[in-house]
């Protein structure tokens, strides 16, 4: 019963979202206030039947009914109860619930903030929203059902992918998914100021948060997935350039040109049609992604549910797609620019080519994602690029805009003069340059590794300049020099959370560079007390050991780690057998440090313990780009802290 | 330009990037290009040291590894074609014989396949759990506790 009772939830909430998204169309043009109060109550009825269906999947994994199929594809009876409720994003129709579930908040959200401060746009942002919450929901009623029944019923379960018995493969999609859901409302306000034709600042100002907010969760949901990629999967990357990564580092790439570009409108009253354009394709990514990876066009080592659905996500793509070409068409006139720019040494000139060069990356990683379609659909032949390409690409590019980012917050608007060029630069520049022929003097060759670290330096030192001098100035306004650092960050929160997001930003490349740089492996097939040496470390196989684990066997193998200056310690990668998978499963060991994670990865073995085969990995500064993480983090609280009043 | 507030200035400058960005895009592709092939496809246009992406069923019986040199040698076949391969190194878990795997590497003068990376294809269906009551797998356990101190 609770299957059919849930899948007739998703459909009511669906014709309810139709029904919602239309009448505040016809609020919005009519000006009837009741139609958009039935729109809102409309929301909230899908809100409350989504949570209801989405709770009634989870009353399905905690009782272990495997009449539905969703539930016996992704648990049995061995499974934790934690790994059963988050069972729920572990497959496709469980995460598009989820999805569903996170734009009905999403709505509930801007009906509760924006319902009288943004009385025009209003209506037609209500209408995308429960438009974009429809679609998820026709999507679940047809092509992708989660309470689908299953016959006969089976005994047992499946059980989830044991790589996802992790509390990073838990909270990866949330993170991810609250990102791309989150782009929605910047969406919808989008298409509001076109539908009215009130293109100006207002829905800028007022999606500022909303759109850092999305931003951050995409950017946590990116993070996370490189450090179960790190942990879990036991090649020792975070990041391998597969079209599923690529498809949620494309929305975050425009996203990110956004989060500037809107800086240039707010000053210049610029870039309307380019910021709107922005938005739109940031969005219209989110959906390409999800076609991308759920549709199976492109193979990917990500091993997806395939089916139906790839059509729908296109179809309603292309509906995005050209609503709002038609309505950027309508409102061509409107969108033209009330300013010019000046000089090429300005602030808008950085913004400007900030957003060029995040666009370019953003059409690198595309052009190299369907590269394959492309060449077959050309040529003939199935051809792909790999990291490589990627790197080789994006590799510059983000260089230049790590350039930028010491440039960008403290240029002059307009045309900056030599003297504001040298007021901020030139300590700057010396440090950087400086520092450059520091890190060659002590050994590092590699070019990439000297120009990423310098440039490191060469940014901080503008922030660090940015900061003191504002500090001073208000020294001798005579606050204390805490109160003085406090008051700064505080009232000019949004500049200086930037600044923390650039540094936490710099923070992982610095690890992304040491980690590509000067990370070491090696492989050896070991006798039990033999040892193998890596960069001054010594690991000697001391045994295997093998026991039961609950759902599944574990072995493992136990190796000594010294160095000259530690105590040895104990590591102990492993195997474990699940009984529902046809291989076993590695087990990485491992310890972070600030500068190296030791890393080890058990392959074959003897099942008589007497020989093991084992990589080895000494990984240098990954934990930075973790530590970034928590640093942008801190960098975002800081830029949504609510407007302070400015006091008389 | 109405929307565009620039300066033929700018759109020079932009104009450059693009052309730098498609130069950088192109020397890219041409070399890194990977090609996808069957074993059928591999044998009748292989070229030694061209990068290709080989996919195909790993033969039973085919595989041979020898853990003190690390060296792994199995056939991948499509059913027409057969082809050696060979890898220095632990393949991935999934990889096993009778199963799916695609590797990248080039052709070697030689007459083999060397692989530089192995990747094992994940299985989409639904597969029965195998019984943990039954006497293979009761036995690998066995053999598994046995070296437990």
């Amino acid at each position: 019963m609770t299957p059919e009772l849930g899948h007739g939830a998703i459909i009511v909430a669906g014709l309810l979202a139709i029904y919602g998204a239309l009448v505040s169309a016809i609020g919005g043009r009519t000006g009837r206030t009741a139609l958009l109060e039935s729109a809102q109550h409309a929301a909230l009825g899908v809100f409350g039947l989504v949570t209801f269906a989405m709770l009634l999947l989870i009353y399905s994994f905690l009782t272990f009914d495997f009449s539905v199929r969703y539930v016996a594809m992704n648990t049995n009876l061995q499974t934790p109860y934690y790994f059963r409720i988050t069972a729920l994003w572990g497959a496709l129709e469980g995460s598009l619930i989820l999805w569903a579930w996170m734009v009905a908040l999403y709505t509930l959200i801007v009906i509760l903030r924006h319902r009288h401060n943004a009385r025009e746009l209003y209506p037609w942002v209500l209408t995308t929203m429960l438009g974009v919450a429809a679609f998820f929901l026709i999507v679940m009623a047809v092509p992708a059902p989660p309470f689908e029944r299953m016959t006969p019923i089976p005994a047992n379960g499946r059980g989830l992918n044991p790589l996802l018995e992790d509390t990073g493969m838990i909270t990866h999609p949330v993170a991810l998914y609250l990102g791309f859901t989150g782009f929605t409302v910047p969406f919808a306000f989008a298409v509001g100021a076109l539908a009215t034709g009130r293109v100006g600042d207002r829905w800028i100002t007022l999606t500022r948060r909303w759109t850092i907010v999305a931003w951050y969760f995409l950017s946590l949901g990116l993070l996370i997935g490189g450090w179960w990629s790190y942990h879990v999967l036991g090649w020792g990357g975070y990041w391998a350039w597969d079209p599923v990564e690529n498809a949620a580092f494309m929305p975050w790439l425009t996203g990110t040109a956004f989060l500037h570009s809107v800086m240039i409108q707010e000053r210049r009253r610029m870039l309307k049609l380019w910021n709107i354009g922005l938005v739109i394709m940031t969005f219209a990514l989110t959906l390409f992604g999800t076609f991308l990876t759920r549709s199976g066009v492109i193979a990917s080592v990500h091993a997806f549910t395939q089916g139906a659905i790839g059509v729908f996500f296109l179809s309603f793509l292309s509906l995005v797609v050209l609503v709002s070409l038609a309505l950027l068409a309508w409102r061509w006139e409107a969108l033209a620019a009330e300013g010019e720019l000046d000089s090429v040494v300005s602030r808008e000139s950085a913004f400007l080519l900030n957003n060029v060069l995040l666009v370019a990356a953003t059409f690198t990683v595309f052009f190299g994602t369907v590269f394959p379609l492309l060449s077959e659909a050309v040529r003939g032949v199935k051809v792909s690029v790999g990291a490589p390409f990627f790197n080789q690409v994006t590799v510059p590019l983000f260089l230049g805009l790590l350039f930028l980012m010491g440039v960008g917050p403290l240029i002059a608007w307009r045309r900056a003069s030599r003297d504001n060029l040298r007021r901020n630069f030139l300590w700057p520049i010396a440090i950087g340059i400086v520092s450059a022929a520091i890190i060659f003097a002590a050994g590092v060759r590699s070019t990439l590794a000297v120009l990423t670290l310098a440039l490191t330096v060469f940014v901080t030192a503008t922030v660090a300049v940015d900061f003191v001098r504002a500090t001073r100035a208000r020294l001798r306004m005579g606050e204390g020099l805490l109160p003085a650092m406090g008051g700064l960050l505080v009232r000019h929160n949004r500049r200086y959370g930037g600044f923390a997001i650039h540094l936490g930003i710099l923070v992982i490349a610095v690890g992304v560079t040491g980690s590509q740089a000067w990370s070491l492996h090696r492989e050896a097939t070991l006798k039990k007390g033999e040892a193998v040496e890596l960069a001054g470390y010594t690991f000697q196989f001391a045994g295997l050991a093998a026991r039961d684990a609950g759902n599944h066997f574990l072995v493992e193998s136990t190796f000594k780690v010294t160095n000259g200056n530690i105590a040895p310690r104990e590591m102990r990668p492993a195997k474990k057998f699940y009984p529902q998978e046809q291989s076993p499963i590695a087990h990485v060991d491992y310890r972070l440090g600030w500068v190296e994670d030791l890393y080890l990865v058990l392959g074959d073995f003897e099942r008589d313990g007497s020989q093991a085969t084992v990589k080895v990995q000494v990984n240098r500064m990954v934990s930075w780009i973790w530590i970034g993480g928590v640093v942008l983090t801190l960098g975002t609280l800081l830029a949504i802290l609510p407007d302070r009043k400015k006091p008389a | 330009m109405k929307g565009l507030p620039l300066k033929p200035k700018f759109v020079a400058g932009i104009a450059v990037l693009a052309l730098a960005l498609a130069y950088m895009i192109y020397a890219g592709v041409t070399q890194s290009a990977v090609y996808f092939v069957t074993p059928s496809e591999l044998h009748t246009a292989a070229k030694t040291g061209k990068a290709y992406r080989l996919g195909g069923m790993v033969e039973k019986g085919s595989v041979n590894w020898k853990p003190a040199t690390l060296d792994l040698r199995f056939t991948l076949s499509d059913g027409q074609a057969k082809v050696p391969v060979r890898h220095h190194g632990t393949a991935p878990d999934l990889f096993g014989e009778g199963r799916g795997a695609v590797v990248e590497g080039t052709w070697m003068s030689e007459g083999y396949f060397q692989a530089t990376l192995i990747m094992a294809k994940h299985s989409e269906e639904y597969k029965a759990p195998h019984d943990a009551a039954s006497p293979g797998y009761q036995e690998l356990m066995k053999s598994l506790r046995s070296d437990q101190k």
